[in-house]
């Protein structure tokens, strides 16, 4: 993301780049692993309300899950200056992100309506903000991507921002992992 | 743009202007090469990419933010030395909050708090941290600049619109946070449970979040860069200590500081939307609040897993600098490199294992704080290794006191002072007395805060020629040495005897106490030392300032005889460093009076059959 990528691209380690986005993977998820503790001590403790998570979760997972292959997709056909098929890879990318982020929505109305609210036990609370903190991760995520569904269709594929891509996949794929640990978590944990 | 990617030499291509345009997602089009080019004041000193005008940027608001934490613990050192005393113009001064010329209570617990934050975070973590990973890191490495200039710019402007968020909070109708710095619920978790737990409390969150994301920031592009853009030669065996330190300390903040901003998350949904995460059955003048079924001490398991390494992020830059400064002006390899190393790695992995030793009264089950104990205290094995290192260094050195030397030599005394008070603390039977005692205050003060700010003062006397061209005053220098190191003991020393007779700390107030009552004027003393010492820092303030701008100029690019690769630059170094070629490293940093050279930069190859001191 700077000046000196382009020419640091060839001295033969592994890229600035993609190291930094891999150091800022271990320091998110250390920020899950917190709240996801928080959650079990605060669940050790008894005065725990047990509930179904919604049904729409498990949708949402087969979409990050179909986002993740589109993205793959998208890198292969970057890196072959496929444009039309980086195009329809990458805007497929972002549907399903944005789909994802809607079906989270829908999720939390879904429990609001079961009577888990974000206040009251902290059963629910915990499950309303660490999904929603992993959704703003998600969020960021589609902000960026969005410039580069933007650069698709208005500018030529340029070979140096493969790089780029990648990393973005490599984010995208982290917080695609992030939600199914989240979910997995969710389901031993609750029912 | 192909010549570019082909070209397998980093090249000293840096410009802030027009040559190069940086698109929206950051990547940069290069319509040429040159090395000389037009920088405007705006690119060049104000939103600049340049890591060495970034460090300057991070000490300068460090000084800003360390003349108002100073400041404020001598307000409240007034309560303390002076109670009941009124001092009219603190009134002319503060207004409603020192009614009559008394500090009021809201006030006093407002100063704490601030001053805590502000001293630990602000200037001893960012101030500290931020100036010397951005100096030392690319100059030490032989890079170019930071891996990511561009973030590493951002990194600063987070720091500094995390300042801006805390300093605005003073000027708040009900004042700033006035809740402790550690910021425990419940107290902090009700706005209704003190003046600056409303609004000032939120602005302390924000502005919180804003430095964990400058520091988080500033991490990735240390590590990166030190793990990634070393030049030719530069082996991890072969970097300076300073480098180490900072690689520690940057990952040790990575790791960590997550962890506070999912405390804080939490406690900011605690606050203003009703959810009940550390909240439980609290009631306010008599009337129940809507929170159930929360746990308060979760909030301190997650602020003591930052709050730990938080420590160590802070003396951890300080050990590099001093290391570093020592050998330089002892004349002598420095004693243990690969022992230094080793003790700080130790150090940090122990950092995230120790936490609960700050939570001993808490009801901690006695078993799970017995293993807790013993990890702290072993500690105490790495941390005398550092120490014997140290003064190993300096055993029959040809040793040269300048300023910086001296405040390395006070640090390694302060930390001995303070380190051995950790081994009473450490031990839980010995802490539930002491716990929150003066004795804790004496504690952290001399081991993490006057230590580190000695580390943080000798960088600044010895590299102050490589930021700015010009040498600091020396005299001034000795001056605020001596008066800043008796000072800090006449500070901090009585009030381990305070804190064994049980005085506790973050009290507004003794008057109502018997027994604490006997130490009227040994506090009054503490407060008359510790406006000494401020004065002191003044001069250091005018000094700095001074220096800049009419000190003696640096005639010789390496001034101090040193071997690391930041003097083998120009005096007034430009964007990227290095004129030429990046220097290329055949050997580690600290041969220093070898086979009768006083000195071999780095650069210089072994001569044939020179015996190599270290592998």
């Amino acid at each position: 993301m700077n000046m000196m990528t382009a020419e640091i691209k060839t001295v033969n380690r592994f890229h600035p780049l993609k190291f930094m986005m891999w150091l800022g993977i271990a320091g998110m998820v250390m920020l899950f692993a917190a709240l996801t503790s928080a959650y079990l001590v605060r669940k050790a403790q008894g005065n725990w309300l047990e509930f179904r998570i919604p049904f729409i979760f498990w949708l949402n997972t087969v979409i990050i899950l179909l986002s993740s292959v589109s993205m793959q997709w998208a890198v292969k056909a970057f890196a072959r200056y496929d444009v039309k098929k980086y195009r329809l890879a990458i805007t497929t990318t972002f549907t399903l992100g944005v789909m994802f982020l809607v079906g989270q929505y829908f999720g939390w109305l879904q429990l609001d309506e079961g009577g888990i609210h974000l206040t009251g036990n902290p059963s629910g609370s915990y499950v309303y903000v660490i999904s929603g903190v992993h959704a703003a991760h998600m969020a960021v995520g589609l902000l960026i991507m969005l410039i580069g569904v933007l650069r698709a269709f208005f500018r030529p594929l340029n070979p140096n921002r493969l790089v780029n891509v990648q990393v973005m996949a490599t984010y995208w794929h982290f917080v695609d992992i992030l939600w199914i640990y989240l979910f997995i978590f969710f389901q031993f944990n609750l029912a | 743009m192909s010549s570019e990617v082909s070209n397998p030499v980093v090249q000293p291509v840096f410009t802030g202007d027009s040559t190069h345009h940086q698109d929206s997602e950051g990547e940069i089009h290069e319509n040429g090469h040159h090395e000389h080019h037009k920088e405007y004041f705006f690119t060049k000193y104000v939103f600049s990419q340049d890591h060495k005008t970034i460090g300057k940027q991070f000490l300068i608001t460090g000084i800003f933010w360390a003349f108002v934490g100073g400041l404020l613990s001598v307000i409240f050192r007034f309560q303390l030395g002076f109670p009941n005393q009124a001092f009219p113009f603190l009134e002319t001064l503060f207004g409603k909050w020192a009614p009559g010329g008394i500090i009021s209570p809201e006030f006093y617990y407002m100063l704490v708090t601030m001053h805590g934050t502000i001293l630990v975070f602000f200037v001893l973590t960012a101030g500290l941290s931020g100036t010397f990973a951005n100096l030392l890191i690319p100059l030490q490495c032989g890079a170019r600049d930071m891996a990511s200039p561009f973030l590493n710019m951002l990194s600063y402007w987070f720091f500094f619109a995390a300042s801006c968020v805390m300093l605005t909070s003073f000027f708040l109708p009900e004042g700033a946070a006035d809740v402790g710095w550690t910021f425990y619920p419940p107290l902090s978790g009700v706005k209704e449970s003190a003046p600056g737990a409303g609004l000032g409390a939120d602005f302390w969150l924000i502005g919180m979040a804003l430095f964990i994301f400058s520091s988080l920031l500033g991490g990735l592009n240390y590590i990166t860069t030190v793990l990634n853009l070393r030049t030719k030669g530069m082996s991890m065996n072969r970097l300076p200590l300073t480098v180490w330190a900072l690689l520690i300390t940057a990952i040790l903040g990575l790791i960590s500081f997550p962890v506070l901003l999912g405390a804080a998350i939490l406690l900011l949904f605690d606050r203003n939307l009703g959810t009940s995460f550390y909240l439980d059955k609290i009631f306010i003048n008599g009337h129940p609040l809507d929170h159930a079924g929360g746990n308060a001490i979760l909030y301190q398991h997650l602020f003591w897993f930052l709050g730990h390494p938080e420590v160590y992020i802070i003396i951890l830059p300080a050990f590099g600098l001093v290391s570093e400064v020592l050998a330089n002006h002892a004349r002598k390899p420095i004693f243990g490199y690969r022992a230094m190393i080793l003790s700080m790695l130790a150090i940090a992995i122990l950092a995230f294992i120790v936490w609960a030793h700050h939570m001993f009264v808490t009801g901690l089950n006695p078993f799970v704080a017995s293993v807790f104990v013993l990890l702290t205290l072993l500690i105490a094995v790495p941390s005398a290794v550092k120490v014997f290192n140290w003064i190993a260094t300096i055993w029959q050195g040809n040793l040269r006191f300048t300023p910086a030397m001296l405040f390395c030599v006070g640090f390694v005394s302060l930390f001995i002072s303070g380190g051995l008070t950790g081994i009473f603390l450490g031990n839980s039977a010995l802490d539930i007395p002491l716990h929150d005692t003066y004795f804790v205050i004496a504690h952290f003060h001399i081991v993490m805060g006057v230590s580190a700010f000695f580390g943080m003062l000798a960088g600044v006397y010895q590299w102050f020629p490589k930021m700015f061209g010009r040498f600091m005053n020396n005299t001034l220098g000795y001056i605020h040495f001596w008066i800043t190191f008796v000072g800090a003991y006449m500070i901090f020393w009585p009030m381990h005897y305070m804190g064994l007779t049980g005085v506790p700390r973050r009290y507004y107030s003794f008057d109502a106490f018997q027994s604490f009552n006997m130490f009227g004027d040994l506090n009054k003393f503490i407060t008359i030392a510790a406006m000494l010492v401020f004065f002191a820092q003044l001069l250091f303030i005018l000094n700095f300032f001074y220096s800049m701008f009419k000190g003696r100029k640096v005639t010789d690019p390496n001034p101090w005889k040193s071997n690391s690769l930041e003097w083998t630059t120009k005096i007034n170094p430009g964007h990227g460093n290095w004129d030429g070629p990046l220097p290329t490293v055949y050997r580690w940093p600290y041969d220093y009076s070898k086979n009768g050279d006083e000195f071999i930069p780095q650069t210089v190859p072994y001569k044939p059959g020179e015996e190599k001191l270290h592998h």
